[in-house]
């Protein structure tokens, strides 16, 4: 920073946002304010890029008890269960400081999951790095495995699923997306609302330092400059990454519910990105109130601190809440046997009333109550009135010259070898994870969908259950962010299908580039409406939802990534649904629409075969969406009656998704260490080829499910048999068994080893 | 019936699991906080997993000096069984009541994964109802659970029949697979794996309600 660089732009501000500042006061800030605006007007807080696009998702539902705009959204599950879901980006402290990036990813949004009143349930991890053959790759997937291990497996929430990929867009800018999901009994919800002039605002946890501070702004809302990525500003800006205590979440947790479940609590707001302004100026907004906040009495972890620092600093662990002065007593008894801290901070108060004689719910920030005002600024300005960008867009100009390409011209090599290379079994990762507390999972982490009972301490009982699964796919996207979204979508939903689960809400994490780039809010606008074309073709609502740009380096912009979370509900859940492992006899079928439809039959273009073979390029596959939706529903209706506990022929299932119909039958014969003879195929190109409608089942009675599939006019096809000590694939795939179950357990450890 | 304290120190997190299993095999249950130091009226009291005080120094280090591990001792003395599961089993060993040491895992990471356990004894609370030699699956799901112990305290768990259970396979690096072991007397059991997380076949097995059912003094014929 520059000694003459004025402060608005040392704070992130740009000129013309400091001159709406200006616009909002009737003055010039004072260098506190200008801090407070500087954290909430940042990218990251204010999704001033992308609220004009995501305005356009559809976000409604019958069932849909919150949408979009608050900690999370919560759906009803139904017998009286609210489920509330959250996605959110770690992904710059992550590339930082892996352990604690990760970490406290993981303590973030589950403080926006119990903020709601709902326990935390389950979180998975979408995690994305680059090729692991350099060193620096395999410290930062060890260092953020371990860090979601060693905060999620304390603070007692299992970690069900998520996602491993490695592409080298990802070398110098790694993804950490962490999606959590929580349950209450519909009656407890509760919003971060501050109400009742005379309320204490009390903030719970922690002790307030100078980590953290400026994180959204410095970190999350900016690139990596140099070309060698984070590397460069390890030093720089490592004091903006938080450092996590999963022991005292734990009891902040346990706390927070029993608050709230005794009724002592008005309002509770979880601190997050922008520490306590964004609690207090977010909660003071909604409620259309006044709040005095004595910064003197937030306890600090050190001294010297200035009231800018302690209004912003990002200090994990800690909670705001609003409650009655007659509760005062009760909550701090309360919070004493949970051996967690609680001040009273700030006082609500009524709103300014203007000379027009509407009202305004100030933040003033005082040095002791009552005492020297330091900041004072309209809470909403802060909290809602961040400037809207419609930014440029511009398709990229290169992008015509990518979609000319066609991998299928690639020369066909060791077909077998190929194939080996893409089984990846990532259970190096999912066992270092707890994915069984709480006594829910009937499918755990490794499979298509994970699947959990609905229950936990406090909720009403019920027999139905929950699928989750998140998915995303860059390859896709880079070549059409559109259809790549749309696909991302029903490959997600196909996931659940897997488990039964109907989706019922979709959350989305958009990891994209630097906005200021045309391109990459091409993209971002494309993606918006590809996932708004999936979700209306599906019936599904998005509840909720986190957007992380700038994810750059040396001005390289990552390939669009779109991350979803989908959440689906199982009505009746006694019996785990089939999973991977086949019958020998069996009847392999091909359940959906065998062809793309259009020019391709089997398009390579953005396969994991194509871009093995380093050929990016291409155009993706046509599906007929009618054809997708009513396999998704005939998959899913099949799978829900086993879970049921009802009789079926059908013994294993899965979908085609990453790697096309090569890989997924592969996983089948390498889980069930039994071999398959597939002899309806067309070669090369149908074995690896990838778009989304398609799943594998094996069947004890192929003539009963094909007819089944017929009444709902799902496409089928018999495509071979489960037996032998060979998996062979036409003229393509000719491999011993233990060879593909060894490979792929194998394959992420011996490359994580590698020296 | 059996009415069973579960101990709940601030950052235990299967204290849940552990009354909802021992409930479902028709328990009373009740948490007993950490502070407290009275167990009368219990039948038998559970140390469930989790890190008791966050664990950061040594798992169950400070959770011996809790006041209630004052009363479990008593009450371990006066032969009313104990359970220590998993971090509840860290705690008995930090707390003298039962013998040896677990240290991080041999391959220094957390493992959360099925494992194949062999019932080894049935001198104790826990396996009272099994059968030796019978073979249970049973999950694992900790950081540090490597036990280990010194020659001399070995020879007496052989002699005294105290290694309760074994690992088919070697998880950890536990010395000569120890999954868990009583005291002298077998009121007083700790094993690193979660019989509460094997209840139930829709979770993947069911052969913890042996182990649980044991703990309850339920014969084998009523745990079929």
């Amino acid at each position: 920073m520059s000694t003459t660089e004025p402060l608005h732009r040392a704070l992130g501000l740009t000129d013309s946002e400091f001159d709406d500042i200006i616009a909002v006061l009737g003055r010039e800030p004072n260098h506190v304010e200008l801090a407070l605006y500087g954290v909430m007007w940042s990218e990251h807080c204010s999704y001033k890029s992308s609220r004009v696009h995501l305005k356009r998702l559809p976000s409604k539902g019958d069932h849909v008890l919150v949408g979009p705009g608050e900690g999370a959204g919560v759906i009803d599950a139904g017998d009286g269960i609210g489920v509330a879901i959250r996605i959110e980006s770690h992904n710059h402290p992550s590339a930082i400081e892996p352990y604690q990036g990760a970490a406290t990813g993981v303590g973030g949004i589950l403080r926006d999951v119990f903020s709601m009143g709902a326990r935390p349930l389950a979180v998975m991890d979408p995690l994305f790095f680059g090729e692991l053959n350099d060193a620096r790759q395999r410290w930062l997937v060890e260092g953020v495995v371990s860090g979601v291990s060693g905060y999620g497996n304390s603070v007692g929430v299992p970690t069900v699923g998520g996602e491993l990929t490695f592409d080298q867009c990802y070398a110098s800018n790694p993804l950490v997306n962490v999606l959590a999901v929580g349950a209450l009994p519909t009656d407890r919800l509760v919003l971060g609302v501050a109400s009742g002039v005379g309320n204490y605002a009390v903030l719970l946890g922690s002790r307030t330092g100078r980590d953290g501070i400026g994180g959204v702004s410095v970190l999350a809302s900016a690139g990596f400059d140099g070309a060698d990525g984070a590397e460069s500003l390890d030093d720089a800006k490592r004091p903006s990454v938080q450092v996590g205590d999963p022991y005292e979440e734990k009891r902040l947790i346990e706390a927070c519910l029993e608050l709230l479940d005794n009724k002592l609590v008005v309002g509770i707001q979880d601190l997050g990105g922008a520490g306590i302004v964004c609690a207090l100026s977010e909660t003071a907004a909604k409620g259309g109130v006044g709040l005095d906040v004595d910064y003197t009495a937030i306890p600090l972890r050190e001294t010297g601190m200035q009231p800018w620092e302690i209004m912003t600093s990002e200090s994990q662990e800690r909670m705001l809440a609003i409650i009655t002065p007659e509760n005062w007593e009760a909550v701090a008894a309360l919070c004493a046997k949970w051996e967690v801290r609680a001040t009273i901070v700030g006082h609500v108060g009524e709103p300014d009333v203007l000379p027009d004689g509407s009202t305004v719910g100030m933040l003033r920030v005082r040095k002791g109550f009552g005492g020297e005002i330091v900041a004072e600024v309209p809470a909403s300005s802060l909290a809602d009135e961040a400037p809207l960008y419609h930014r440029p867009l511009a398709r990229p100009a290169n992008l015509d010259e990518i979609n000319a390409d066609d991998p299928a011209t690639e020369p066909s090599g060791d077909a077998n070898a190929q194939l080996l290379e893409l089984l990846i079994c990532p259970s190096w990762v999912y066992r270092q994870y707890d994915s069984q507390l709480f006594l829910n999972t009937v499918v755990g982490p490794g499979r298509d969908g994970s699947l959990l009972r609905l229950g936990g301490p406090g909720l009403p009982e019920s027999s139905r259950g929950i699928g989750l699964t998140t998915d995303s796919n860059p390859r896709w996207c880079a070549l059409n962010p559109r259809v790549g979204t749309a696909y991302t979508v029903f490959e997600a939903a196909a996931n659940l299908a897997c488990v039964g689960a109907a989706p019922k809400a979709l959350v989305n994490c958009l990891n994209f580039g630097n906005p200021t780039h045309p391109e990459v809010m091409w993209q971002l606008s494309e993606s918006v409406d590809g996932m708004t074309e999936a979700c209306l073709a599906l019936g599904i609502p998005v509840v909720g939802g986190n957007v992380s740009l700038y994810n750059e380096s040396g001005g390289n912009d990552i390939d669009p990534t779109p991350v979803v979370g989908l959440l689906g509900v199982v009505d009746s859940l006694t019996t785990p649904p089939p999973g991977w492992k086949w019958r020998d006899g069996d009847s392999i079928v091909l359940v959906g629409g065998r062809h793309a439809i259009g020019d391709v039959a089997f398009p390579l273009s953005g396969s994991r075969w194509a871009t093995k073979r380093g050929r990016r390029g291409g155009q993706l596959g046509d599906v007929n969406v009618a054809t997708v939706r009513d396999t998704l529903r005939f998959v899913t209706e099949e799978i829900a009656t086993i879970c049921a506990g009802h009789q079926s022929d059908i013994t294993a299932v899965h979908d085609i998704g990453g790697g096309g119909l090569g890989v997924a039958i592969g996983e089948m014969v390498g889980t069930s260490r039994l071999g398959a003879v597939v002899s309806n195929i067309a070669g090369r190109d149908e074995c690896f080829a990838e778009f989304p409608g398609r799943f594998v089942v094996a069947t004890s009675d192929a003539a009963s499910l094909l007819a089944r599939a017929g009444a709902a006019g799902v496409p089928t096809e018999v495509i071979g048999t489960v037996g032998g000590d060979r998996y062979r694939l036409g003229d393509v795939i000719d491999l011993d068994v233990n060879v593909v179950a060894d490979s792929r357990r194998d394959n992420l450890p011996t490359q994580l080893l590698a020296n | 019936m059996a009415r069973i304290g579960v101990v709940v120190f601030p950052g235990s997190n299967c204290e849940y699991d552990a009354a909802n299993a021992v409930s479902a095999l028709g328990a009373d249950t009740a948490f007993v906080w950490h502070s407290e130091s009275d167990l009368s009226g219990f039948d038998g009291i559970i140390l469930p997993g989790g890190f008791a005080h966050g664990d950061y120094l040594r798992p169950g280090a400070l959770a011996r000096f809790s006041p209630v591990m004052t009363a479990v001792q008593r009450f371990a003395e006066s032969g009313g069984p104990v359970l220590g599961i998993c971090n509840g089993f860290q705690v008995l060993t930090e707390a003298g009541l039962l013998p040896g040491a677990l240290q991080k895992n041999r391959g220094l990471t957390f493992l959360c994964q099925p494992s194949t356990l062999i019932v080894t004894s049935t001198r104790s609370v826990l396996t009272r109802s099994a059968t030796v030699g019978q073979r249970l699956a049973v999950p694992i799901n900790h950081f540090s659970g490597s036990y280990t112990c010194d020659d001399t305290i070995y020879d007496e768990l052989v002699a005294n029949d105290q290694i309760v259970v074994r690992y088919d396979e070697n998880p950890n690096g536990s010395r000569d697979n120890i999954a868990g072991v009583s005291n002298a007397a077998g009121n007083v059991v700790g094993l690193m794996p979660h019989p509460e997380r094997a209840m139930s076949t829709l979770l993947g097995s069911a052969d913890g309600r042996v182990l649980l059912g044991s703990f309850l003094g339920l014969g084998a014929e009523s745990l079929a």
